[in-house]
């Protein structure tokens, strides 16, 4: 090898490092929760001399300890049943059994003792009807402001454009009165309504139309298909890819919204995971374990959502005009 | 399936027609989504001789109830967006500010003219929230944009495989709710049990009570929102990094750059637009902070780590003053504008 050819190796694999440590470090707070939530909380084994919380131990643990207890027991139990002492062996069998317990347990109690699969269901209530109703209410005004021609065309579609540069703290208080006016106050329409006002949807759904060639519209027309019939049997064919994406984005954005659901929603019963999440940290009874056991229930469902749609997700910010 | 009267490429209106059947019109759809420039599939296309389409004569219809008329259908499409945009946007942008010269009790409002914002101008709270989210913005935003280019760089020049590993690795973080992520870092940073204490413990540096002192309570909020993955900006650069034309590049390697020569005069340059998009992106984002602040130190100890969304926050929903909390979100507004507006033009005239 030249020592030029040795330079570039080197040079790649320094790469390599560098990001995987930055992975690394990005992970990290992802891992720990996931790591937490089945760490093994008070526990004693005979060669303690008293019981150790596993969760909050100087140093932390860096990996559930009953992963490793599990494997110990069970090397003890296998070793006294070869020397054939029973009793030795039903009582590791008991702390085999004591450590797979204690290892779910936040689980068992999350679900048995919160409302955790409450704000599941209704989180994925909101997230999936806000949804539906954008992609399609976006895709049908994306559709005209690309294709028709009408009067207060160009304003409709600046206006709409022109509220994606304000905050979304400066409509919080009237909209929270108005949400009281409509006496919506406490209930899921709170925060499905409101999220139907987003221009991010219109302007993407327009961008992406454009493209369509006018003559397919035309066609169909002649064809004798009614407006109506044009727009699911040509469009919505045509603009799959980018009600893909807005579907993802949306999604995503409805279900870690965390400002506007803690504002609107008062009843235990009908708040998301994260605003729940909220109550449970704020109540200060739920031990850590328990807080990063429902955190588990509330990333995983996104985590397999990113894995599954990652395409999509690529594409979406690769256009532009989506927040972080 | 009705009949349609087409030339290829020409307007429906004029000259002979084919045949066209709604199954070629499929045909056409798959081609065009297939990304084969359309060409219409004559399947079955007949010349047809006589058989004219009926003239849609292009009246002069000045009146604009006239062509409102006209055009009801594509009101019709818009009117479920409209009203929700409507009473949901419009109505309560336009209630902001009117709302912020009022004050608003049990009794109703009455108007007040600039009171609000001289009561929240001259309140220290807020000041202080400005002051700490001005803090954060400076600091937090180039890291952000920092960050994301010299990852988005190294990850570049990778294999696929090893770009979409490390995407996936770097976006997974930001797609997970923020609540969550500050539950995490909450608990990192606790002064018994948490990582961080443990960290600079190997370096034989005394604990640290994280987010329990005025003095470090905003900082470790930083570094946090500086270690959370830039995973938005790393797309986005990416994607920006792989439309550079190649051959400035091939270019360059003749006239003899080394790599970092080429990253500093052809990638950054080229990157321009993108890096603008993202430092107002995430300046927008930094002034908006308020999750973390809420979840993990409730703007404490004392107002060390207030910020403004955190205060608009407490004013309207823990104070009911709606007139004031108003007119601070109406002050914010004004402070991203200006921001924005100043980024915009100073990084567009550094061409």
């Amino acid at each position: 090898m030249k020592p030029k050819q040795v330079n570039q190796k080197v040079g790649k694999l320094l790469i390599y490092v560098t990001l995987i440590f930055m992975a690394i470090v990005s992970l990290l707070p992802l891992y720990w929760v996931f790591a937490t939530s089945l760490q093994l909380p008070s526990y004693q084994n005979e060669t303690m001399e008293q019981p150790v919380n596993y969760v909050e131990s100087t140093p932390p643990k860096l990996y559930p300890v009953g992963v490793k207890e599990y494997f110990h027991q069970w090397q003890k139990r296998e070793a006294a049943k070869d020397a054939g002492d029973a009793s030795q062996a039903a009582y590791h069998d008991e702390k085999m059994k004591e450590v797979v317990t204690k290892t779910f347990e936040g689980f068992v109690i999350l679900f048995e003792r919160t409302k955790i699969m409450k704000w599941l269901l209704n989180s994925l209530y909101i997230s999936i009807v806000t949804t539906v109703a954008i992609v399609l209410i976006d895709t049908m005004s994306g559709y005209v402001l690309a294709k028709k021609n009408f009067p207060g065309k160009m304003l409709i579609f600046w206006s709409i454009i022109a509220t994606m540069m304000i905050p979304e703290q400066v409509t919080l208080v009237p909209t929270f009165m108005m949400v009281q006016k409509l006496q919506l106050f406490d209930t899921h329409w709170a925060l499905i309504f409101p999220s139907l006002a987003l221009a991010f949807g219109v302007f993407l759904m327009r961008q992406f139309l454009l493209a369509i060639p006018d003559e397919l519209i035309e066609a169909a027309k002649i064809d004798g298909a009614s407006e109506w019939k044009i727009f699911w049997t040509v469009i919505v064919p045509l603009a799959k890819p980018a009600m893909a994406v807005l579907s993802i984005f949306t999604f995503v954005l409805m279900w870690n919204s965390f400002l506007w659901p803690i504002i609107v929603l008062n009843d235990e019963n009908l708040l998301t995971l994260p605003a729940g999440l909220k109550t449970l940290q704020d109540a200060n009874l739920a031990s850590f374990k328990l807080l990063m056991t429902g955190a588990t229930v509330a990333a995983i469902p996104m985590i397999v959502f990113f894995l599954l749609f990652q395409r999509y997700f690529v594409k979406g910010l690769s256009m532009g005009g989506v927040k972080q | 399936m009705g009949l349609a009267h087409l030339t290829v490429g020409t307007s429906p209106l004029d000259g002979v027609g084919y045949r066209l059947s709604s199954q070629s019109l499929q045909f056409y759809i798959h081609n065009y989504v297939l990304g084969l420039e359309g060409k219409w599939a004559t399947l079955e296309t007949k010349p047809v001789t006589t058989n004219k389409v009926e003239q849609t004569a292009v009246r002069n219809t000045n009146s604009l109830l006239k062509r409102m008329y006209k055009n009801r259908v594509s009101y019709f499409f818009l009117m479920p967006k409209l009203l929700f945009f409507f009473l949901f946007m419009v109505v309560p942008i336009v209630w902001a500010f009117i709302l912020s010269f009022q004050e608003f009790n049990i009794m109703g409002s009455t108007w007040v003219g600039f009171d609000n914002y001289i009561t929240a101008f001259q309140s220290n709270v807020f000041k202080i929230s400005l002051w700490n989210t001005f803090l954060y913005t400076i600091v937090t935003v180039p890291a952000f944009v920092i960050t994301a280019l010299v990852i988005a760089s190294l990850v570049q020049p990778l294999g696929k495989l090893s770009q979409s590993f490390f995407r996936a690795a770097f976006y997974l973080p930001t797609v997970t709710s923020m609540v969550i992520i500050a539950m995490v870092w909450r608990w990192m940073y606790n002064y018994r049990f948490g990582i961080f204490n443990h960290i600079i413990g190997w370096f034989g540096i005394e604990p640290v009570n994280w987010l329990g002192q005025s003095d470090s309570a905003l900082p470790a909020l930083m570094i946090m929102s500086i270690l959370i993955p830039p995973g938005a900006g790393i797309i986005i650069y990416l994607a920006a990094m792989n439309d550079i034309d190649q051959s400035l590049y091939e270019a360059a390697k003749i006239d003899g750059a080394n790599a970092l020569q080429r990253w500093l005069k052809i990638t950054i340059p080229m990157l321009k637009p993108t890096t603008l998009y993202l430092v107002i992106l995430s300046t927008i984002g930094s002034f908006q902070v308020f999750t973390q602040i809420i979840m993990m130190t409730g703007g404490g100890p004392g107002n060390a780590t207030e910020t403004i969304v955190h205060v608009i926050y407490k004013t309207a929903f823990r104070d009911f003053k709606f007139g004031l909390a108003s007119a601070q979100s109406v002050i914010l507004f004004f402070i991203i504008m200006v921001f924005a507006i100043f980024q915009y033009r100073s990084l567009r005239d550094h061409h």
